[in-house]
Parts: structure tokens; sequence; C-alpha cells
């Protein structure tokens, strides 16, 4: 099956000890992470997850199917790139010296539609919002230049292009079953 | 932490002291006597006794088995039987001394990293940080180990929360948003099941363990029995169907028999009831029901296409779906499909099964052992086993006339999982005998639990199947290294002292006109009673699916080597 990159998002209750059981199914399966992001959701007590993995559909259905199975996992989906929206961050710190006297860098950073955040006598800090792609692309370029002090990236977070929001459905779904349950009484039929 | 165990209905408990679970322990003193009696706590002599206890006391059952034990080392030897317990299924929770949260992470005294070491290997694992949380923490602890698919709970117990004073609150918890125990049915995949079946030809069930702990033997006898459909078990799944069922056509997997592993690669519609295709049942997956249309029936989401890709799932409790499925399918007489078994069966018995149950000379053999305590208890006692070539015979010649009859440790291969969990058993099933069937290998890596026996009287019946070896691995050896034994002859210790010094009654059995007296003594005598048979040294269990090989290729005799 073809490989390709697939971004996996994960929903979970905010307790100790989440992320270590989210890892653990890719090293299980021997899948490599390549970015990961974790923050609290729009959903109170919810983290949510971001991570992007290069594997096959089957896998990708697997690792879901094992991430959800874990008991304070409330839902996880895998995506490909027509699904969501992606973005990451980035930020540079170049050398001060080597951007001053390199008009090519100014160029370079104005087209690139970063932003820069402090310039002082040794560095200039930039940042960046673009598909991850791009920001790759940026470095590459920057760093012919050898004026690259430091560089960070905030792995991509991604939104779905879904018309309806999975995750607060269920958790309304489960909340009215709880409901039928506590009304209805541990024996009943519909439980 | 007294009043919770209590409002869970726990009566029986298996753990062990030390310095980070005293203050539970001291709490047991008076719940365990008394006015305020509630348990029993039963002494193991290692922490890993007292989890394969609870777990052969949960597989009886069908209740959650209860572990207490101190930290560090003392939880660090439940690990097995945890690993055990989630791959096979169990229902246990383990409560774990823990050091003080004020200390965590300082490496205190017998300070682990519980909750990292034991996460990968446990449904849920928790630290009780409060003791406000306790009543909440293990009502939810219990509830996940039976609830869906069964597995163990791991409570961490820091020291400061079994000291601090609270009141006690009494809380329930039969609801955890994150967690759908058994999806409903859907009615869709069900009528598109029902079709298939309607218009097999040669249809055949595939039954699991899901069966048993979904307390779904009479559903699946009625769906058997309306379409006439026959059925293979896997090894946890032996007492889902009654061996005497005309419907069942034997057990399934590496070891199992002839006959469904063979036609199962005819069948054009597989229905898989509570199983998880394990590979022990499946061997190579390239070959594997590649003919057939397969309907999977699982609790567990997680199961469905992980071996093998099936063409209708319904992932609900099969206690619920079965019935469903039932009202939905047409009776049928499939009695030539059913009929086709016989000459694979007629073969197995003739190759094989006369061979190890009816020898007329040489030493004794495993699969005669078994069988005589088969026929002793009409198929109405527990099988417990260990591991090896003792389980695989043990497994395969025990009969299996009501539920909950077999306990093995199947998915992990746990050798010393025999005789503790044959202590558990009896503390869990009163009124059958029950046998723990072991090899001279696996006996010794538990057999400090003789000492629970002679306690608590333990009315185990131990088989001892010694052949004066490791000999599983001798027989791959044999089989598949050149006959290089290395290191899988054993040295024996003296077992009828050894019994002395415990003052367990023992027999020892070396002539086949002597094993059935030798069986009824064992079940008639009160209380434990150890068995050892001498069993010839190089045997061979056979029929034998090789390593890697494809099921259509299962060996009735040993090819030369
Ligand atoms: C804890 C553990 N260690 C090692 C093994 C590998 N192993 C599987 S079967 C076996 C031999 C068992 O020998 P014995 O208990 O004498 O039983 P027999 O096969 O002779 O009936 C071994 C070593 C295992 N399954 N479990």
């Amino acid at each position: 099956m073809e490989k390709k990159l697939y971004t996996i998002l994960i929903y979970s209750e905010n307790v100790v000890g989440i992320l270590n059981l989210v890892t653990a199914v890719f090293t299980r399966n021997q899948v490599n992470i390549e970015s990961l992001n974790v923050s609290p959701s729009g959903i109170p007590n919810v983290h949510k997850y971001t991570v992007t993995v290069i594997t096959d559909e089957a896998q990708a259905k697997k690792l879901v199917k094992q991430i959800e199975r874990k008991v304070d996992v409330i839902k996880a989906n895998f995506y490909v790139e027509d699904d969501i929206f992606v973005s990451e961050v980035a930020l540079f710190k170049l050398s001060t010296s080597i951007v001053m006297s390199t008009p090519d860098i100014s160029r370079l950073v104005r087209h690139s539609g970063a932003k820069v955040l402090e310039v002082n006598e040794t560095y200039t800090t930039l940042q960046i919002c673009v598909k991850p792609d791009a920001v790759t692309e940026l470095y590459k370029k920057l760093a012919k230049y050898k004026c690259v002090l430091q560089y960070t990236r905030s792995g991509v977070v991604a939104i779905t292009r879904d018309k309806v929001e999975r995750v607060s459905e269920f958790l309304k779904e489960q909340e009215n079953q709880q409901f039928d349950f506590l009304e209805e009484g541990i024996n009943s039929e519909e439980c | 932490m007294m009043e919770s165990l209590k409002a869970q209905g726990i009566k029986t408990i298996f753990g062990y002291p030390g310095g980070s679970i005293m203050p539970v322990y001291d709490a047991l003193f008076d719940y365990t006597r008394g006015e305020k009696k509630a348990f029993d706590h039963i002494l193991v002599r290692h922490e890993q006794g007292a989890i394969h206890a609870a777990q052969g006391f949960a597989r009886v059952s069908g209740e959650v088995g209860t572990v207490i034990v101190t930290s560090g080392p003392g939880v660090a030897n439940t690990l097995t039987g945890l690993a055990d317990a989630m791959i096979d299924s169990t229902p246990v929770v383990v409560i774990a001394g823990q050091v003080g949260v004020g200390v965590l992470g300082t490496d205190a005294f017998q300070e682990l990293d519980l909750m990292t070491v034991a996460q990968p290997i446990c449904k849920w694992v928790y630290q009780i940080r409060r003791p406000e949380d306790i009543p909440w923490a293990v009502s939810k602890a219990y509830y996940l180990a039976k609830s869906g698919r069964p597995g163990p709970v791991v409570l961490d117990f820091p020291k400061n929360a079994q000291t601090s004073k609270c009141d006690y609150v009494p809380e329930t918890v039969n609801f955890v948003r994150s967690y759908i125990p058994s999806p409903r049915p859907k009615q869709e995949k069900l009528q598109k099941a029902a079709e298939l079946i309607n218009n097999a030809k040669r249809p055949l069930a595939l039954v699991g363990q899901g069966v048993e702990l979904a307390g779904a033997h009479e559903e699946l006898k009625t769906f058997l029995e309306k379409a006439n459909i026959p059925a293979g078990r896997t090894m946890l799944g032996l007492s889902a169907l009654a061996s005497n069922h005309p419907l069942n056509m034997g057990m399934l997997g590496m070891h199992g028999n002839y006959a469904p592993n063979i036609k199962q690669q005819e069948a054009d519609v597989v229905i898989a009831i509570g199983m998880r295709f394990s590979d022990r049942v499946t061997g190579n997956l390239a070959t594997y029901l590649k003919q057939a249309k397969v309907i999977h029936l699982d609790i567990d989401h997680a199961e469905i296409n992980k071996n093998v890709q099936t063409d209708v799932a319904i992932v609900a409790d099969c206690k619920e779906s079965l019935p469903m499925l039932t009202a939905l399918i047409n009776e049928a007489d499939h009695s030539e499909w059913i009929e086709s078994f016989k000459p694979l069966r007629d073969k197995e018995q003739e190759k094989v099964v006369n061979k190890a149950l009816h020898p007329t000379e040489g030493p004794l053999l495993m699969g005669e052992v078994a069988n005589a305590v088969a026929e002793a208890t009409k198929g109405m006692g527990v099988t417990v086993t260990d591991v090896g070539q003792n389980q695989l015979f043990s497994t395969r010649y025990s009969k299996y006339n009501t539920p909950r009859s077999i306990i093995t440790s199947g998915g992990l291969g746990t050798m010393g999982f025999g005789l503790p969990a044959a202590i558990g058993a009896t503390f869990g099933e009163k009124n059958r005998p029950v046998f723990a069937f072991m090899g001279d290998g696996g006996l010794q890596m538990t057999i400090q639990e003789l000492g629970t026996i002679m306690e608590y009287h333990c009315p185990v019946k131990m088989v001892l199947m010694n052949n004066n070896f490791l000999g599983n691995v001798r027989q791959w050896q044999n089989m598949f290294f050149q006959k290089r034994y290395a290191f899988t002859h054993m040295l024996n210790p003296n077992y009828e002292e050894i019994c002395s010094a415990y003052k367990i009654p023992y027999l020892k059995v070396k002539d086949r006109k002597d094993l059935p007296a030798a069986v009824e003594k064992a079940l008639k005598t009160d209380g434990p009673f150890f068995l050892e048979t001498i069993i010839m040294e190089e045997d061979d269990v056979m029929p034998m699916t090789a390593p890697g090989a494809s099921v259509n290729d299962m060996m009735l005799e040993k090819e030369a080597n």
C-alpha cells in the first residue's frame, strides 16, 4: 500500500499519563512520529493531539483504533491532505550582521510572509505561520546563507474540513446515553 | 478503601504485605475477622502467585479478581500476570502501595514508576493521590476491569492517601464518557451477515473466549443449531461450546484438531465470534481463509481487520448480537458439509489420538493422563494448565461439558501460571474439581505456592507431567534445530519429599495400569493432592502446524528430519 503523510487527530481527557499511552501505540507499531503537538482543545478538560506520520492507510486505521481503545481517549481519527487545514509556526533566529550584509536575505524574508519580531545588533528573530512544507523550504534557503543561529517549529496543527464536529457530537451522544442509563436503570434492555 | 472494596461485593483478596501498603493491611486486620469481617485474604508466597490466583479466580467465576501488594518489588512481581491478563482479557484489579506523593520522583525506598511501567500492559492505571478519590477510583477500576472487553486495572496508591483521613462517601461509576464498553450492533451489518450466512453452503463458526466472557453459551448454541453451523473453538474458547455438542468440530490452532484446521480453508462463510485471529490460530496469514467471506463478531473495535480482513464486522457484545443475528438467519441443513469433517477426524484419530491415548507399551504419555482425568470427571472438572506440552496435551484431551472450564495462559504463554491460577480457581468454584496440569519446568517457576495450598488447604488436584525436559522447547529443537538439545534437559528434585514437607498427599504413577485408580484417589481425597506422572521423555505434541506455515500444511505426523 502507498505510504503518505497522515495527520491523526486525537482528543483525550485531561489526565496525567495520556501522552505516554498515545505515543506507545506508535512505538509498538514501529511508526515514526514526524511531528506532535498537544494543546487544550476548545472543549473544557479535553486535550487535542495532532500527530503526523508517514504510513499507509491500513496502518493508519490500525493506529487510530488502538489509540481510541484507550479508556481516557475520547476520539481518534486520521486525515489526508485534502480533509484538513494545516499550519505550522516556526521561529528563526538569524545573525544580524549576515542579514545586513546580504540583501537577498531581506528579500527572501519579505516574500516568505515572515514577521520580524525583534532586531538587535546580534540577532534578528522571525516568525512564520504557513504550511509545513513552506517552513522547510524557507529554512533550506536561509541555511544556504549560513545565517541561521536557531530554528524551531511548533509541529503541525490541523483542523478538519468536516461539516460536523465529531468530538462534540460524540460527547453529546455519550452524555445523553448516560442520562438514559441513569433514568432507566442498569437492567434496562437499552443499555 | 475497605468500604469501597466491600461496596464492590469483593469477598476474596489475594495479597502480600510490605512497607508502603501497611496501612491497608492494618485495616484488613479488622475487615477479615470479627464483626467487621468482609473479606478472606489469601496470603500467597510470591506476588506473581497473587496475580495468577486472581486470574484463575476471575476466569472460573466471571468475577473480578482482586490483588493487594506493596510498592516497588511487590507490584513488579505482578507485571507478568498483568501482561497475561491483558492479552487474555481477564478482569483483575491490583491495588499497589506507593511511596507518598511528597517523595515521588526522588528514588525513595521501594519507589517504582508504576504508571509508566504498567500502562502498556493494562486496561487502565490510576494513581490515587487523595483519600477523597478512593471510592470513585475503586468503583471505576472495577467497572473498567469487567465491562466491555475485560482486562487488568492497576490502582497505584501512595502512602499519604492511605493514612490521611476523610469521610467515606460511597460513589458508583458505571459511565465513563470517553469509553464505550459495548457498542450496539448495527442493524444493516446484521442484515448483511445474515444474508451471507443464509446463502452459505459451507459455513463454519470460529468460537473464542469472547463467548465465555459474555456468558453467551446458550445464545451461541441457539445460533449454531438454527442454521446447523459446525464450529471450531480456540484454546481459550474450549468451554464456550461443550465438547459433546454435535456441532463441535474440535480445537483450532497450531496443535488443535486436524479437521477444523483443514476444513476452515474450504468454508465459504466463516463466522468468527469473540476471537482475535491469533497467529497460533491463523498460521501464515497470506494463505488463511482466502476463499471465505469473513464475518467477525467482537466487542473490541480494534480487533476488526487487525490480522484478517473481514467482509462484515459486528462490533458488540455477542450476548446481544448473537440473538439478533439468530433472528435473521434461516433454518438450514448442512449435514453433508458437517459429514465431510469426519474422514479428517478419523484420520487424526488413527494417526494421532489412538496412539496418544491408548498406547500398549512404552512409558506413560501426557495424553493418557489428561484423558484419564477427563474420564474420571466426565468432563465436568476445571482444567487449569501451565505452559508447554502439558498444556497442549491437556487442552486437547480434556473434556469441557460445562462453561468456564478452561484456565490457561493463551496469549502470553506464561510458565508458572498453572499452580497459582488453580489455587485461585478453587476459591472461585467450590463445587467442581480443579485440576492443574503442569510440566516439571513450569511447576518449579511458582512451586513456592505449595505453601499457600498447605496453609489454606486449597483442593487443587495437581498433576505433574514429569518428562525431565522443558518438553515443548525440546520438541522444537527436535523438529527445527537438528535435535540440538541446548539446555532443555533438567535434573528434577524429589517431589515426594517436597510434598511431604508441605504435608500434601502425594502419589507417583509410572505404570499406565495404575493411572485410573490414582486419579480416583486424587478426586476422593479431601483437599489438595499431588499426582506425579512419569512421562515419556521425548514425546512430541501432534498434530502441528509449523511456525509460519500455512494451516493447510498441518502435520499429523512428524516429517522425517
Ligand atoms: C516464563 C516462561 N519462560 C520461558 C518460556 C518458554 N517455554 C515455553 S514451553 C517451555 C518448556 C516447558 O517445560 P515444562 O514446564 O517442563 O513443560 P513440558 O513442555 O515439558 O510439558 C519453555 C521453556 C515460557 N513460555 N514462559
